[in-house]
């Protein structure tokens, strides 16, 4: 599983960064998203479709 | 079709915990319906989770509040419209709201909250200090909920502590519902011609805050403007004060009405950070005022909506909808759940949401651990309730211990 995060879609809301800080960061500069770990395993995928779930701007989708 | 309007806005509520019955029949039997505004006028009622996050996450919704057309909640301010005006961030659309909002969101990354955490747990201990120290009982609202979020604002922007209690009066006038649109008018722009001068001053030698900063990246990127920046100044100040504020009353209520839930987060504060989070779904205390103007046809819920009408996006209706939650009216503070529209939702979802909840947390683990014995100096059904606001809270809360 991959996950995609569309930065200009992205509304900087941080969201994400407190679902699980170990596969999203934000930016110092305009706080969008970077994503830290593309391909998560074991427990971090439920945390990413958690993120998924919560993103406001629908920034982030999961490709199989 | 519908063409007449069952219900009239807003709705009364019967329970201060909940919202107005009448959420709930819309929902079940009209989820898009008319409502007849205090005006006059008319607008939808979005009022399921689902529909309310379409709306307000598509661009033929528009959050201009200046504009003539957008939905009037309070009769009369229309006339405190200043259609010329530029926009506060609140009220852009796109393509300006997009970088107005990238300019200032690097200042609420959750990284540069955490750096504040120890700061911000000093000024709440500090009121607390003062509420122990005042009479018995003491008001909750004047010594703790109010302070607390306009001294953190002012710190993080560098407004001089001394000009603090300027800042509390004039927003309290542009917040509450009762005062007249002229009052209203001058109380914004007392707080605007306060920032500007502020900000002409910082202009000078930048200092090492946010408005400080945000000259000197503006600057660099040559897009600095005062009157621009003196308007994102102002809507910090005014948009996270009251709300913070009547989140911390609340939620103290509801805490001590729930003597076993709050027990949960006495012996695992790990627990307050997803209380927190449920007390901003269960209360949702901007409720209306996450209202557009469609400005482009669509169909939501099944319901045509044309250009030029008017919708309020439910957010309490959508926050308490069974289909997005399971027992939706009960309070529980292990529920988890994230995907509340407390803080709206789409490109304008609250920007100060992080620290919102780091301001709770810090609070609640604060208030209760220090003062255990914490209990209402008053009936719930005799506390003062704002139930003629547009943001929900409560105007005191006697509290002793
Ligand atoms: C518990 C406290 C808070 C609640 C419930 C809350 C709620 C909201 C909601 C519902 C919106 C969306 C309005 C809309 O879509 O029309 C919003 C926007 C906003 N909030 Fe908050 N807020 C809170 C605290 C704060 C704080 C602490 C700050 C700043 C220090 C803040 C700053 C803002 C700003 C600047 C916007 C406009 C964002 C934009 O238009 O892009 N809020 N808030
Ligand atoms: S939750 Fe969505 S909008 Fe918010 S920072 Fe993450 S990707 Fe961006």
């Amino acid at each position: 599983m991959r996950i995609i995060a569309d930065t200009g879609r992205c509304v900087g809301a941080g969201q994400c960064v407190l679902i699980e800080p170990e596969l999203f960061d934000q930016s110092e500069d305009d706080a969008t998203i970077i994503v830290l770990n593309e391909t998560p395993e074991g427990e971090l995928v439920e945390k990413a479709r958690q993120a998924v779930h919560v993103c406001p701007s629908q920034a982030l989708s999961l490709e199989d | 079709m519908t063409t007449t309007e069952k219900h009239e806005f807003p709705m009364a509520r019967t329970c201060p915990f909940a919202p107005p019955p009448a959420y709930e029949q819309i929902r079940e039997e009209e989820p898009v319906s008319r409502v007849r505004l205090p005006d006059g006028g008319w607008a939808w009622a979005v009022s399921r989770h689902e529909d309310v996050r379409t709306v307000l996450n598509d661009r033929r919704f528009s959050a201009d509040r200046q504009h003539p057309d957008f939905p009037q909640l309070v009769k009369g301010e229309a006339a405190s419209r200043r259609p010329d005006e530029e926009r506060l961030l609140i009220a852009m659309d796109a393509p300006e709201h997009g970088p107005a909002r990238k300019a200032v969101l690097g200042e609420f990354t959750v990284r540069r909250l955490e750096a504040l955490r120890p700061r911000i747990q000093e000024i709440v201990d500090g009121q607390i200090d003062e509420l122990l120290a005042g009479p018995r009982p003491g008001d909750l609202v004047d010594s703790l909920s109010l302070p607390v979020p306009s001294l953190v604002i002012c710190e993080m922007l560098g407004v001089p502590y001394a000009d603090h209690e300027f800042f509390q009066e004039h927003t309290v006038a542009v917040i509450k519902q009762s005062t007249p649109p002229e009052e209203r008018w001058a109380a914004v722009r007392a707080i605007q011609d306060y920032m500007t001068d502020l900000i002409a001053e910082k202009e000078k030698n930048p200092p090492d805050d946010l408005l400080g900063r945000q000259i000197v990246k503006l600057r660099a990127d040559g897009t600095y403007r005062r009157t621009a920046l003196a308007g994102m100044g102002f809507l910090l100040l005014v948009a996270g004060h009251e709300t913070t504020a009547n989140m911390i009353s609340l939620s103290t209520v509801a805490f001590l009405r729930n003597p076993e839930q709050l027990a949960m987060i006495k012996a695992d504060p790990g627990r307050t950070l997803n209380a927190v989070e449920e007390m901003l779904r269960y209360f949702t205390i901007i409720d209306v005022a996450t209202a557009r103007l469609c400005v482009e046809d669509i169909e939501v819920g099944g319901q045509r909506i044309r250009a030029g009408e008017g919708v309020l996006a439910l957010g309490y209706s959508a926050n308490r909808d069974p289909r997005a939650f399971e027992n939706p009216d009960g309070l529980d503070i292990e529920r988890g759940a994230r995907h509340h529209v407390a803080f709206g939702f789409g490109p304008h979802q609250c920007l100060g949401q992080n620290l919102a909840r780091m301001e709770l947390q810090i609070v609640f683990d604060t208030l209760f651990g220090r003062i255990p014995t914490l209990e209402l100096a008053m009936d719930i059904d005799e506390l003062p309730f704002k139930d003629d606001a547009n943001i929900y809270g409560l105007y005191q809360l006697p509290v002793t211990w």
